[in-house]
């Protein structure tokens, strides 16, 4: 009888192992058209609803989590936070004043300023779901191909460029963030130069970018300075991002890892952790044709 | 027959509503209340708690559903997370069933332990599946916040699958006896304490 109990506890523990392994395997070589990953999308499109019912109902919960959590690292951050204030009015200041000698220049030579993001179409959706392991950092939303979301639409929110549209149900959209470690952007720092390279997450660090091939001999680039997307267009192939869309901010700042590596260190500008309402730009690209994934 | 079926029916109809039950709170709600940068885990520490209540081969099935569900809502590779909740199911439940810890705080220690195990395991998966991030000074630290958290609710959290599982759990054993000394019942060591004591007496005299 115990034998019995024995073989049947080892038999249940290896199926459930061997089902598991299969799935692993099955899974990581497959794409994204295939059977799984389509039982996958079934899946949650099923959940989906209730994601976001179970999401708006326990939303007073999570507010109050995030008040506690957000009270603590708010009293840590205001010393920084009041030296920044003084240091960005002084930047406002300049910065207006290059606004307006911007635009009487611009009229001047005859260019367009109407595109804006709402030239891009935004649909804003509300985050339903989100990725807890450090691994993945990808959210869902409750927005889906009916309001016209398509895969590789460019995602912003909180000030600045959160990730793009990796996946698409009719009622939802997965969004992958920039700190996933899929992703790459070409981004530009505003300097003298507007240096321009490509943004990775760093290794190791999810909350954290690095920009790479900026050139070794850039000299204007410091701690604090704005970190945009290009928006390249080059023949066919255009970027995935329209340009001036805030990424994040040079941290850390290090001549030596910019002269031999040419690479400096970003933060995003959103808070990726709580972000919890974000646009959706349903047409990068103002006019003309939009890039595509394949 | 149709009563022992559907009674035999109750463990795991409880043991399904109770993982989807959590994995929709933790996706919609838990993950997004952020604690020193990281956020509680709910579902390891709801796979521990039915290894050590209902044994191993309940806690490896619970282990197995809970993970895929976690893998299929968040669009991960479908049987990572199985193949780690598998084995806190599973190892809960032998806990219970070689040693049968009577301690009020072991939940909070296998909690921890099984937080742990999820990600450091999660964490040696991805290297293996070739993600690009070594393990870091950050990583560690996640893990270790995610453990303390957890760590503090495991408690809780176990109390609460107690009260869902407990109508369709065997009967504990040790509860059984608890209750009957409570209620005047005589325990076996105590009926054969009264018959040592009545014998001693009967030979002094």
């Amino acid at each position: 009888m115990h034998s019995k109990q024995v073989r049947r506890r080892r038999l249940v523990l290896a199926v459930l192992v061997v089902i598991s392994l299969i799935l692993l395997t099955d899974y990581f070589g497959e794409s994204p058209s295939s059977p799984l990953h389509t039982i996958q999308r079934g899946i949650v499109e099923v959940f989906s609803p209730i994601q976001q019912g179970a999401s708006t109902v326990l939303s007073p919960v999570r507010d109050i989590g995030n008040w506690f959590s957000d009270t603590f690292k708010a009293r840590s951050q205001v010393k920084q936070l009041k030296a920044d204030n003084q240091k960005l009015v002084a930047e406002l200041a300049r910065a207006r004043s290059a606004l307006a000698e911007n635009v009487q220049l611009s009229r001047l030579v005859g260019l367009d300023h109407s595109d804006s993001i709402s030239s891009y179409h935004p649909v804003a959706a509300n985050v339903i779901s989100r990725d807890p392991i450090v691994w993945y950092l990808q959210i869902e939303v409750d927005r889906g191909s009916d309001d016209g979301i398509r895969v590789g639409d460019p995602v912003i929110g909180d000030g600045g460029l959160v990730g793009n549209v990796s996946t698409v149900g009719a009622t939802y959209s997965e969004v992958t963030l920039i700190t996933n470690h899929t992703m790459s952007e070409a981004a530009q720092v505003v300097d003298q130069k507007n240096d321009s390279g490509v943004l990775v997450p760093a290794v190791g660090d999810p909350n954290q970018l690095v920009m790479q091939y900026l050139p070794t001999n850039a000299q204007g680039i410091r701690t604090g300075n704005l970190v945009l997307t290009v928006g390249f267009k080059s023949g066919s192939l255009q970027d995935l991002y329209p340009p001036g869309i805030p990424i994040g901010t040079v941290t850390n700042f290090n001549q030596a890892a910019l002269a031999n590596n040419g690479t400096v260190h970003v933060s995003p500008v959103a808070d990726l952790a709580h972000i919890s309402v974000v646009q959706i730009l349903t047409r990068p690209r103002a006019r003309g044709v939009r890039a595509q994934l394949p | 027959m149709s009563i022992s079926l559907s009674e035999s029916w109750r463990l795991p109809v409880r043991l399904a509503i109770l993982a989807l039950l959590v994995v929709i709170i933790q996706e919609a709600a838990l993950s997004q209340i952020t604690i020193f940068g990281t956020s509680a885990d709910l579902t390891p520490l709801v796979v521990m708690s039915v290894g050590l209540l209902a044994g191993s081969i309940s806690g490896a099935i619970m282990g197995f559903g809970t993970g895929l569900l976690v893998d299929t809502v968040l669009f991960q590779t479908l049987g990572v997370t199985s193949l780690l909740y598998i084995a806190i199911g599973y190892w809960s439940g032998r806990l219970l069933e070689l040693r049968d810890p009577s301690h009020g705080l072991v939940p909070m220690g296998v909690g921890a332990a099984t937080t742990a195990f999820a990600g450091l395991g999660m964490a040696l998966i991805q290297f293996l599946l070739g993600v690009d991030a070594p393990v870091s000074w950050l990583l560690l630290q996640q893990i270790l916040v995610t453990v303390l958290v957890n760590t503090l609710i495991a408690l809780p959290v176990y109390s609460f699958v107690r009260w869902v599982l407990r109508p369709v759990l065997p009967e504990d054993p040790r509860r059984r006896r608890r209750r009957a000394y409570t209620t005047g019942g005589l325990s076996p060591l105590e009926a054969t304490a009264a018959r040592a004591r009545s014998r001693g007496r009967a030979l002094t005299r």
